[in-house]
């Protein structure tokens, strides 16, 4: 099942910063976690990452740094800021009430269809 | 043999990405470096170096997908292209746009001219309303370069309008006050029109008011230039052909030189469009110079004006002078921020800005101060509320741009916050400009 694209682009915020929550990354990290959570459903166009974390950067919600990989290779680190963190808390009210709402409506009509 | 291919079609790839400017040389490092762990990753599962290639470029998705996102992202960097590649006809097309604009105001300024000198006109009419011939032209040059929706267009019209009955039909008494205030108001009220013009009718969009903000900038700048390059002109003319026909040149110039004013009003327009990059890597310099000058300046103004107190007699100009100062400072600061990179974190420069803005915000309450003072002693007058209205409007912007920029350099703001305030803050200078011009000369009876 391949996820609708507007659906995708509003995802895409909260779960960048979702998982920068979870440590510093960077983007070919970020989208192999991705492919890994949705187990392939949330389909990206993995250039796309990089504009939006940059937007991330602008608005402050993440900072970047130059380091390099094991291999020696550059690469550009993200790390969620103050402002991301409470960024994500606001998210993620506004996924849950999401989730309820239609939780509610698809709860009651799938179990008599269900019976 | 692989490797060397695989290199060449990852450096095309990367010349790809480049091309058009919206990606930058970091980025593109990024991009590239993401491109090759796939690559890599993918070889490592089996796939020959070219296969690999091909499948990581896919899914690393369109080239002119990506720019297009990185475009939208970064407006900054594409205001800095020159203009975009685009056929030579093209260009032609746009030189004789220009041309035909700027033709068009230089023979409304003759006209303008003409008017003045029949019965019943004045010079007071001419100096009034010399920019209605000139700045609703620059307005239609960008609503057709910009194809605006005749709805947009037509709101910008009856404005125009409403602007240019107002002032005609006002009933000044003989060199009334707020008639001169009307003459400087007027031109930035219209000023605002070819803004709203200018961003194609797209005037929420903050990232388009920092457009226009860049564009106005950069327009002066240019204006300054070409009639600099005028000036000497004129000058050498005079010079060359006194001897020789003495009235005869006396008379020509005074023709060409409102013409070529009004004209160069759209040239310098059409410069700023068309050879963005040249003043956007002067501008920067010129803020760099004059912003740590200025925060001198301002800074010892204020200490003197400490010292020595505000009790003495002001002058009732001195508050107009003030008003321009803050104005000024006021057009480092947002020049400074529309020219610094968003991405960078507070600088040096931020400091400096903060001190001339907080320089400039203490000598001017002292200012403000001692002329409440007066204005309780000798009441309102047009002058004065237009002085402390434009004083007030300025000390707020300049207050919450201080805030900011001290939240950027203590690390808790962004550079963006310092931004969006100075976009949003532009219907608020409007709106001053057209109380000043619609709503003060009938309260103040026209005197």
């Amino acid at each position: 099942m391949n996820i609708d694209k507007d659906l995708v682009a509003a995802m895409a915020t909260p779960l960048v910063l979702a998982i920068l929550v979870q440590g510093t990354s960077y983007g070919y990290a970020i989208l192999g976690r991705v492919r890994e959570l949705s187990g392939g459903d949330v389909e990206w166009t993995d250039g796309m990452l990089y504009p939006l974390l940059h937007r991330l950067e602008r608005l402050g919600y993440i900072g970047a740094e130059w380091g390099a990989s094991p291999e020696g290779r550059r690469r550009r680190y993200y790390e969620i800021t103050e402002a991301g963190r409470a960024q994500l808390v606001e998210q993620r009210t506004q996924w849950a009430t999401a989730n309820r709402t239609l939780g509610a409506l698809w709860g009651q009509t799938a179990s008599p269809a269900g019976a | 043999m692989t490797v060397a291919l695989v290199e060449t079609r990852i450096s095309e790839w990367r010349a790809a990405v480049l091309r058009g400017g919206a990606v930058a040389d970091t980025d593109a490092d990024e991009l590239e470096g993401h491109l090759r762990e796939q690559i890599s990753d993918l070889e490592a599962v089996g796939l020959a170096g070219d296969e690999a290639f091909l499948v990581a470029v896919k899914r690393l998705g369109e080239v002119h997908q990506i720019t297009a996102e990185f475009a939208r992202e970064h407006g900054e960097r594409l205001w800095k292209q020159l203009a975009m590649p685009r056929p030579d006809d093209g260009r032609l097309r746009s030189t004789v746009t220009m041309l035909a604009f700027a033709a068009v105001t230089a023979v409304l300024i003759q006209l303008a001219r003409v008017l003045t000198a029949m019965p019943g006109a004045s010079e007071a009419w001419f100096v009034r309303d010399v920019s209605l011939f000139v700045l609703p032209v620059l307005a239609a040059y960008f609503a057709l370069v910009r194809r605006m929706p005749g709805r947009r267009a037509l709101v910008l019209v009856a404005i125009v309008g409403v602007l240019a009955l107002a002032v005609n039909l006002f009933p000044f008494a003989d060199g009334a006050g707020t008639e001169i205030l009307v003459a400087i108001h007027l031109p930035v009220a219209l000023w605002f029109v070819v803004g709203a013009a200018y961003v194609g009718g797209d005037i929420r969009a903050s990232a388009r008011r920092m457009d226009f903000i860049r564009f106005t900038g950069e327009w002066a700048i240019y204006y300054a230039l070409i009639a600099l390059g005028g000036g000497v002109l004129v000058g050498l003319t005079i010079a060359v052909l006194t001897p020789i026909a003495p009235g005869a040149v006396e008379q020509v110039i005074t023709w060409v030189l409102p013409s070529g004013a009004a004209g160069a009003v759209i040239v310098a327009a059409w410069l700023v469009e068309e050879k963005k990059s040249v003043i956007e890597n002067l501008a920067p310099v010129l803020t760099a110079i004059f912003t740590p000058l200025f925060a001198v300046m301002l800074l010892g103004s204020a200490v003197v004006y400490g010292v020595v107190g505000s009790g003495q007699e002001f002058d009732r100009d001195l508050l107009f002078v003030f008003d321009l100062l803050l104005l000024v400072v006021l057009g480092l600061v947002v020049y400074g921020i529309s020219a610094r990179d968003g991405a960078r974190g507070a600088g040096a420069m931020d400091a400096v800005r903060l001190v001339a803005v907080v320089a400039a915000i203490a000598l001017d309450v002292l200012v403000l101060a001692s002329m409440f003072e007066r204005v309780g002693e000798f009441g309102f007058t047009a002058n004065r509320v237009a002085a402390l209205g434009l004083n007030l409007v300025l000390l707020v912007n300049l207050t919450v741009t201080a805030w900011l920029t001290a939240r950027l350099l203590t690390g808790r703001g962004q550079a963006v916050r310092v931004e969006r305030w100075q976009t949003g803050y532009l219907p608020v200078f409007a709106a001053w400009v057209a109380v000043v011009v619609l709503a003060l000369p009938p309260i103040f009876g026209f005197a």
